[in-house]
């Protein structure tokens, strides 16, 4: 097993509100690695906290043997962590093509007078770009929708498209927050089966999650957050028995 | 280009070559009409190229990368200056336009920078504030650096400035082929011009279909997921900045060459409100939409200024309004109507961003609605 990502004693605070308190866990390379927790337990300040959003106060983050940088979201796209939003955020006037091949920014390197001379390999880097962009499209099932500018799409489609602009920074590891958020049973599936093909063809997923049943039938390990602890690491089955877990999630009279 | 042959009645969208052909000759040959009703307009024309410049300009920074601007003709002042001090007998300095110009975008860009660093955690409302104080210290820079050291001239403005040579060739001249046919200098002027906006408008177009017009996007859409997919917003907003205003300084120094005199009046707040309106009105982001917004509102006043008098005088005897302050109306009441009729503008951006021909062919319809079956 090799460790793609470590977070050792991470502590981030809000004013009086400690959102996480020392949460130290590792994602092993090519496994669904699943954060779950009821609400306000911390997931997504955690998501915020890895993907640079939020400096945290205490703690570092491992990725591929060497540690993150703070404050600085870009840099960690570029070494190769990509997010999506629980709250789905795509660029709206830009057709889901767009949206794509704006995801491949950090992976392309045409500069200022080479777009402005459309020099040759700008204008090949642009022609690859678009057809990458359009593949990935393809991969999430969505490229009859290319030229859609991408606030005309669906619900599931928006998330899909986001998904595949993450997959645009060709991350190592792909963090979703709550991709089956607001999905009906269909989609569900859909997307289930979206992420185990990313994780076939070796990507490592982080998934934030609150459809219990999609996380314990997918993921490798969950990792449980409450109130801002991680309380559990294990893999699916023995969390579900954990007396802590039915605790947070049902409350102690049930423990 | 395509924009402009779009709006083309009929032929823009049945035969958008022939549409293509009609532009491009209005273009050419509107000067030649313009002198037939008297050469007063074709010297609007040339200024309405110089407005459409500026608007082109802006438009990459409020059209294209979403920062409000509303110290924008403060790059125009700086070009301007920057022709007016290596090009005229104030310093006695008389350098070529190929290195005025330049130098004048150069600087401008350069205050494009200086504008950008402080403002780049700010947006909206706040971003216009304080790009509108840019605008404001720059103008009054302009007024008062003639005291302990001359350098502007202050409220005097300076005079006699070059006009532009082109390899020896001074085009402030009037081409005599004849004793009774000779080519005016303002008609050469417009050409010089239109030159000018033709080579911005291509440069323009090639950053926006890129990598970095689409971050530019990006950024102006959602500046949260610009970064999360690794766009470095720093960089990205200050390059808009210095885009932006480097068309600017040359717009700039093509008005001194024009004008041969600036002075700080010409850069009010007014022209930056104005500048902006016209990218407003003709239709954010949409560079055929920001053209014709920028011709319409550099006409609409000139059209009122030698008809609005006449008109009333015949109709009252007297002049009820002045054409300064029907201008005023005549822009609010078109800003107006605008916000009412076509919120997006006159033409709304259908701006693409990408050429996704490049790989599809022929398969996908490009009006948006998915691939063909």
């Amino acid at each position: 097993m090799i460790k793609l990502l470590e977070a050792r004693g991470i502590h981030k605070r809000f004013g009086g509100l400690q959102a996480l308190t020392d949460v130290s866990l590792s994602i092993n390379k090519g496994e669904i690695y699943g954060l779950i927790g009821p609400n306000g337990a911390g997931k997504t300040t955690f998501f915020n906290v890895l993907s640079g959003a939020y400096t945290p106060e205490e703690g570092e983050f491992v990725f591929a043997g060497a540690e993150l940088p703070y404050g600085q979201p870009h840099k960690i796209v570029q070494r190769g962590i990509a997010r999506t939003f629980q709250n789905i955020r795509l660029f709206r006037e830009l057709t889901a093509l767009e949206n794509v091949m704006v995801g491949h920014h950090t992976r392309s390197t045409a500069g200022l007078f080479g777009i402005l001379f459309q020099r040759k390999h700008v204008r090949e880097e642009e022609r690859l770009v678009t057809e990458r962009a359009y593949e990935l499209l393809k991969y999430v099932g969505i490229e009859r929708f290319a030229n859609t500018v991408s606030k005309n799409l669906s619900y599931g489609d928006q998330r899909r498209l986001e998904i595949a602009r993450a997959l645009a920074t060709e991350p190592q590891l792909l963090a979703l927050d709550e991709p089956a958020a607001g999905m009906n049973a269909t989609e569900t599936t859909h997307l289930r089966a979206l992420i185990e093909t990313i994780r076939h063809d070796g990507v490592t997923v982080l998934l934030i999650e609150h459809d219990v049943k999609l996380v314990m039938g997918l993921c490798d390990r969950v990792a449980v957050l409450d109130f801002g602890k991680k309380i559990v690491e294990d893999v699916p089955v023995v969390v579900q028995k954990n007396a802590a877990v039915i605790e947070a999630y049902l409350g102690g009279a049930h423990a | 280009m395509e924009e402009l042959a779009r709006i083309v009645p009929y032929f823009g969208t049945h035969n958008p070559k022939v549409a293509r052909a009609i532009v491009i000759a209005i273009m050419l040959c509107a000067p030649v009409a313009a002198l037939g009703v008297g050469p007063a307009w074709v010297r609007i024309l040339d200024f309405a190229l110089l407005y459409v410049m500026l608007a082109v300009g802006l438009n990459l920074v409020v059209g294209f990368a979403g920062l409000l601007d509303l110290g924008y003709i403060a790059f125009y002042a700086v070009g301007a200056y920057t022709w007016a001090f290596l090009a005229s007998p104030h310093f006695g300095v008389h350098l070529p336009f190929w290195v005025v110009l330049p130098l004048g975008a150069g600087f401008a860009a350069l205050a494009g920078v200086i504008l950008g660093f402080p403002v780049l955690r700010l947006r909206g409302d706040y971003l216009a504030i304080v790009t509108l104080g840019f605008g404001e210290i720059v103008r009054i820079f302009m007024n008062n650096l003639n005291h302990p050291i001359n350098i502007t001239n202050g409220p005097q403005g300076i005079n006699m400035l070059d006009s532009l040579h082109i390899f020896g060739w001074d085009i402030s001249r009037k081409i005599v082929i004849s004793d009774d046919f000779s080519i005016t200098s303002l008609l050469l002027y417009y050409y010089v011009f239109l030159a000018f906006v033709v080579l911005s408008v291509i440069l323009v177009k090639r950053m926006q279909v890129s990598r970095i017009g689409r971050a530019w996007a990006a950024i102006r859409d959602d500046d949260l997921a610009a970064k999360a997919v690794g766009i470095n917003l720093r960089n990205c907003k200050l390059l808009a900045f210095a885009m932006g205003a480097t068309f600017g300084g040359v717009a700039g120094g093509l008005f001194g060459a024009f004008q041969g005199f600036v002075s700080p009046e010409s850069f009010s707040l007014m022209e930056s409100i104005i500048v902006l309106a016209m990218v407003v009105f003709g239709g954010m982001g949409n560079i055929g939409g920001v053209i014709i917004g920028a011709l319409i509102l550099s006409w609409l006043p000139e059209v009122l200024r030698s008809y609005a008098v006449p008109m009333q005088t015949a109709l009252f005897g007297h002049v009820l309004l002045d054409p300064e302050i029907l201008r005023m109306l005549v822009y609010a009441l078109a800003l107006i109507f605008m916000m009412l009729l076509r919120p997006a503008g006159l033409i709304p951006a259908h701006s693409r961003y990408s050429k996704p021909e490049l790989v599809l062919g022929k398969r996908i319809d490009v009006s948006g609605g998915g691939v063909q079956a």
